[in-house]
């Protein structure tokens, strides 16, 4: 095909592409729309591959191969609850994928200056995507130590290496050539410029940090687009820029933080809460039994230890035995309930949980007056209100989902030890709250069994 | 700077404003499969590999572009298929009768 042609099938693949990121916008339909996406994708490859000047065909074919053959026994193994590292894991490969694309196109004889620029830009972006993102898949998968990782003087190292990118770009893109010294410094600075960024990053902060490699992903396939001179890869690069980057927001805005805080507090002091006194009152799983049987609303407030105890199961099964039982269930979810951006929804729909039950945080607070029991499992900060009440606990001002306003809280907890950022949970020694010690899995199946029996 | 490029940069003015408008439209619910999904969008590269290496004498462009496009296909097909898993997971209440909303 002509080069004409050629670029009007990337028009449809473009309007397919969004029609179908327009069709995720509800769980009906979403399937269809990753179809829609998976289509404008061939279209667009079938369309490059009928040009003149492609790879050579056996490259090709093998090359697609070994690629296809890694992502597919990826995609039908992984564990729900691996997502984040997968994603992760995919995040890099589309960064070093843009990178490579870029190399490769400066050896084309013909480039301009802007050209070159939009190169330089495409390795920083894809470089720094693709280390990033595997410390990132590192600390989520516990190969490295998932904590900060902080040293004197980083400040300084890291503004070292930034002005080192900026020199060795500018004397680049004054001579620039595919084998130059200059551009292998580059790489390599980039390649070490992800690793320092994301070093620094706490692993309960992952979530902000895929989210924000899986836009640069989406720009460094953008620039590469610029490098090349291709539309295609230009618009559905800054769609994948765009979700990168809403996502992100929307982490930051359900802890409360600015994106500059969470990557750089690793090296900032951690404030001490208010230490909280007072009485736990405990309950049986017998009691609690008797209690969910009266309920008329009941609201699970899922964390990502429900996961951990493989929970969710046995939760989907006694709430269905609630909803038998007349009571009205829904499943609250914290934006930062789960290890990525809807993680949790994703574990509980695995278990069957039907989608019309998942609710949203900014849907529940309203009217959580009103619900009887709240079950919180495995959940610790998105339901502490001395997010709301203590100025001193490092996690005031997020929002939470706000159970301590329901009629009665159960409380499933292994024992009486804080949570993951070592705050004092107030929750716990509330009038109305209930703790249910024992492991999660058990207490439930414990009241599933009086239900049925 | 030529004009074509002045083109392209307005492509990408009206993609990521459309992108913006397109993904905050997106439920909480599917942020997990929208972010697998990007992924393999992101797979878009692909194109660029087959393209950039193509002209090129120089057997090292090759191997780049050979490169690119395996990574990029780990994306694309690694990206649809794991969305496609998860988003046939989420189902609606009284799966009995199945009757998708349109």
């Amino acid at each position: 095909m002509t080069l004409e042609l050629i670029n009007l099938f990337y028009v449809a693949s473009a309007a397919l592409f969004i029609f179908g990121l327009k069709q995720l916008s509800s769980p009906a339909t979403a399937v269809r729309g990753n179809m829609l996406s998976s289509f404008a994708m061939l279209i667009a490859i079938v369309a490059t591959l009928t040009g003149n000047n492609i790879l050579p065909w056996e490259w090709i074919i093998i090359s697609i191969a070994i690629g296809a053959v890694i992502g597919g026994l990826a995609a039908q193994k992984v564990a729900m609850t691996s997502m984040p590292e997968m994603v992760a894991l995919f995040n890099g490969s589309g960064g070093i994928a843009s990178l490579l694309v870029a190399w490769a196109a400066l050896y084309n004889v013909d480039n301009s200056t802007f050209t070159d620029i939009t190169v330089v830009l495409s390795i920083l972006i894809g470089g720094v995507t693709f280390t990033g993102s595997i410390i990132a898949w590192g600390k989520l998968s516990e190969v490295m130590p998932s904590g900060a990782w902080v040293f004197g003087l980083q400040r300084v190292v890291n503004g070292a290496i930034l002005l080192g990118i900026i020199a060795v770009a500018v004397i680049f893109c004054m001579d620039p050539a595919a084998d130059s010294q200059y551009l292998y410094m580059l790489i390599a600075l980039a390649l070490l410029f992800g690793v320092m960024v994301v070093a620094p990053v706490g692993g309960a902060d992952m979530p902000v940090v895929i989210s924000l490699l899986n836009s640069y992903s989406g720009l460094a396939a953008c620039a590469a687009g610029f490098a090349i001179n291709n539309n295609i890869l230009i618009v559905a690069g800054s769609m994948v820029g765009a979700a990168g980057i809403i996502l992100t927001n929307i982490m930051c805005k359900a802890m409360n933080r600015s994106l500059a805080n969470v990557l750089f507090s690793g090296f900032g002091a951690v404030k001490q809460a208010t230490k909280v006194e007072g009485e736990v009152k405990p309950i049986t799983a017998d009691d609690a039994y008797l209690i969910l049987e009266a309920a008329q609303s009941v609201t699970f407030v899922p964390g990502y230890g429900m996961a951990v105890a493989q929970a969710q199961h046995v939760v989907r099964e006694l709430g269905e035995l609630l909803e038998k039982n007349g009571a009205e269930v829904s499943y609250a979810i914290h934006p930062v309930a789960g290890r990525m951006p809807g993680h949790m929804n994703v574990l509980l729909a695995e278990a069957n949980v039907p989608y019309d039950q998942l609710v949203e945080m900014e849907d529940i607070n309203p009217r959580i007056e009103g619900i009887d029991v709240a079950v919180v499992i495995g959940a610790n900060d998105v339901v502490n209100p001395a997010a709301r009440n203590d100025e001193n606990s490092p996690i005031y001002g997020m929002p939470i989902i706000n159970v301590d306003h329901a009629r009665t809280v159960f409380v499933l907890k292994r024992s009486m030890a804080s949570g993951f950022s070592g705050v004092d949970n107030p929750l716990f020694f509330g009038d109305n709250t209930r703790m249910l010690f024992g492991d999660a899995k058990d207490s439930i199946a414990t009241v599933v069994a009086e239900f049925k029996g | 700077m030529e004009m074509f490029h002045v083109f392209l940069a307005l492509t990408l003015m009206l993609s990521i404003f459309l992108g913006f408008e397109l993904i905050s439209k997106v439920p909480a619910t599917l942020h997990t499969p929208l972010m697998s999904g990007a992924n393999a969008i992101s797979g878009i590269t692909i194109v660029g590999a087959l393209i950039a290496a193509g002209d090129g004498s120089d057997p090292l462009a090759r191997y780049l572009g050979a490169a690119a496009v395996s990574f990029a296909t780990i994306n694309v097909v690694g990206g649809y298929l794991v969305t496609n898993r998860m988003l046939s997971m989420f189902k609606k209440k009284d799966t009995s009768s199945s009757e998708e909303a349109a």
